[in-house]
């Protein structure tokens, strides 16, 4: 046991793998690094530590404002995006059971791109103005994400749901929403048809506090629940007849879950697009840093994919400046080499 | 004294019904296994046993109490199973794995109690595993890899285990370390074991009792040297055969026959 704390008292017990907690303590000062240097580059630099100062109140003025109106809530979005799609990328792969899953993968975020997407053309005038504020597309984009999640668990369900058969007509459904999608921007004005390719690469830009304020809620209203259900999920990896077998009620955790999966994945990506790969890869890379118990995977998922979406839009801002690039072009040029490379090392 | 009943247990995944209307009683502290063609229901039973598949009609009595009626979780604390072919996912330790064994027992706060690490610990002394504790699971051999699935259902801390098909893709030395590992948890501990498997003369001779199925009941049961003849395989298997005692164990030994080469001039009993 050396490779181990153990905690056993009268009212409680733990057992706490101390390469995890290192590995992760390590990637949460990776993450804070990225978000200093990336609200510290812009237009004007501003110095990591002058930000660090900012943020505790005591910097200049021209900084602090700087920072805390513009740059801290895009940053913040980022993270929170990216660590929601991870977490949501962990889940299902453990509760579905497939290294390939993730909610881009099964339609979940495609159910969001289709609201989004027919929200912008079905309430859009001849003269490109929409009748609708822009403000109610998260809304479109989340609900959009949770029909398509009850759809693809109602399909599915034949005495109970299967993890193959989750998977089979989540991968149908998203062949059939892109379709749509591709349909509608089509059909529907062209400015709107760029716009929408722009969320459904996904992108941070000019996000507010009000965004944040959005956001925040929902994220930390969920990680209890994932604390709560670390230890479920972890066994849920071993197998339908495995986890009864353990005396859990297999159907109506992966539901739970699947719910989970929705609404971190949804609130990511109303606000955020549809930012693809950070919950597919995300998890993979956490899984070599931390190992496959649910214990480390999910803290450490959370922190790649926030600092994936950091990095991936601090590229975005800067490398083709004055041009913006939407972050999630840069999503996949951040993560698949990392991954390669870890995947290298590993051999 | 039976530690399993089945009263009027009728099993069927469509309409047409794979066990129909069975009694049947697993003895208590012994070793049974069931055996049958390839698709009689075998496993089916086996999980219905263990309350994977709820059962169309009829009970499953563990200990006397229906297990369909009594919480899962407590259920767990008094049988465990382990399926076929279980796949353990990727890089998860040896530890992990048979850690899990333990959720029954566990709670938020009480992850890793003494008693949990005893548990675990006598279940990897016990398959041998102590000096993989750290390994993936995936990077075990076949063997090595049973052992450790067992290792997790007997850090369960259960009196009954069922174990579907053990030892099928293992080769003959690792099929014997699981049985004789099983063999001798019962022997110790006086647990009941219930298994699946497919090689008749390994079942006669590590099990007290035998279940033989077929036309979704049970075809006949008992003591192997009872009830292995060449009636019951030609009846069960559909396959001709002679069952002698095994000139090392003494247990029933099959040889189905069929075709291939005869050496005449060996003295061995004279077939066909």
């Amino acid at each position: 046991m050396r490779k181990y704390w153990v905690l056993q008292r009268k009212s409680f017990s733990f057992l706490i793998d101390k390469k995890t907690t290192v590995s992760i303590i390590a990637l949460t000062f990776a993450a804070i690094v990225a978000m200093l240097i990336s609200i510290g580059v812009g237009d004007m630099y501003i110095a990591p530590w002058d930000v660090f100062q900012a943020l505790m109140g005591t910097g200049l003025d021209i900084n602090q404002l700087i920072i805390t109106e513009f740059r801290l809530p895009r940053v913040l979005v980022a993270f929170i995006a990216g660590s929601s799609l991870a977490l949501s990328g962990a889940i299902l792969q453990g509760i579905i059971r497939n290294p390939l899953a993730s909610p881009d993968m099964i339609g979940i975020t495609g159910g969001a791109g289709f609201a989004a997407v027919a929200f912008l053309t079905m309430f859009s005038d001849d003269s490109n103005n929409l009748l609708l504020s822009i403000n109610y597309l998260p809304l479109f984009a989340f609900g959009g994400a949770t029909i398509v999640a009850f759809l693809i668990y109602a399909l599915a369900w034949k005495d109970g749901v299967t993890p193959i058969r989750l998977i089979l007509i989540g991968i149908g459904l998203m062949a059939l929403l892109q379709a749509l999608t591709t349909l509608m921007m089509l059909i529907g004005p062209i400015y709107r048809a760029s716009q929408a390719t722009i969320w459904l690469t996904g992108t941070v830009y000019g996000t507010s506090w009000n965004e944040v304020k959005a956001l925040l809620p929902w994220f930390l209203g969920i990680l209890p629940i994932l604390v709560l259900l670390v230890r479920r999920l972890n066994i849920q990896g071993f197998g339908d007849d495995l986890t009864k077998g353990a005396g859990i009620s297999v159907h109506r955790e992966r539901f739970l879950l699947l719910m989970v999966c929705t609404a971190l994945a949804g609130s990511a990506v109303a606000f955020a697009g549809a930012m693809g790969f950070v919950g597919l890869i995300g998890p993979h890379i956490a899984r070599r840093i931390s190992g496959s118990s649910f214990g480390g995977l999910l803290p450490a998922s959370a922190l790649i994919g926030g600092i994936m979406v950091v990095l991936a839009d601090l590229a975005g801002r800067t490398l083709f400046s004055p041009l913006e690039v939407p972050a999630g072009v840069f999503t996949a040029a951040i993560g698949a080499p990392y991954f390669i490379y870890l995947l290298f090392k590993n051999q | 004294m039976a530690v399993l009943t089945t009263s009027n247990l009728t099993l069927a995944y469509g309409k047409e019904p794979i066990i129909d209307d069975l009694n049947l009683q697993i003895p208590k502290g012994k070793i049974t296994v069931l055996i049958g063609s390839n698709g009689c229901g075998k496993s089916t039973l086996l999980r219905s046993m263990a309350r994977l598949l709820t059962p169309k009609d009829g009970h499953v009595l563990l200990n006397g109490k229906d297990v369909a009626k009594r919480s899962t979780k407590q259920v767990a604390k008094e049988l465990a199973i382990l399926p076929q072919g279980p796949i353990a996912p990727e890089g998860l330790t040896v530890l992990q794995l048979v850690k899990q064994g333990r959720f029954p027992y566990q709670s938020w706060l009480q992850q890793w109690s003494q008693e949990d690490e005893k548990a675990v610990m006598n279940a990897l002394r016990a398959t041998n595993l102590i000096p993989f504790m750290e390994t993936p699971v995936d990077s075990l051999s076949g063997g090595q890899r049973q052992r450790a699935w067992i290792a997790m259902t007997l850090a369960q801390g259960t009196e009954t285990i069922l174990l579907d098909e053990p030892t099928t893709y293992l080769d003959m030395t690792h099929q014997i370390e699981i049985l004789d590992l099983l063999f001798e948890l019962n022997e110790k501990e006086k647990r009941t074991i219930v298994m699946v498997l497919h090689d008749l003369n390994l079942a006669c001779r590590y099990a007290h009792h035998i279940v033989a199925i077929q036309d979704k009941t049970v075809y006949a049961e008992g003591a192997p040297e009872e009830i292995m003849n060449e009636q019951l395989v030609a009846d069960v298997f559909q396959m001709s055969s002679t069952v002698i005692p095994d000139p090392v164990f003494g247990t029933p030994m099959c040889i189905p026959y069929g075709k291939g080469r005869v050496v005449r001039h060996v003295n061995t009993p004279q077939y066909a």
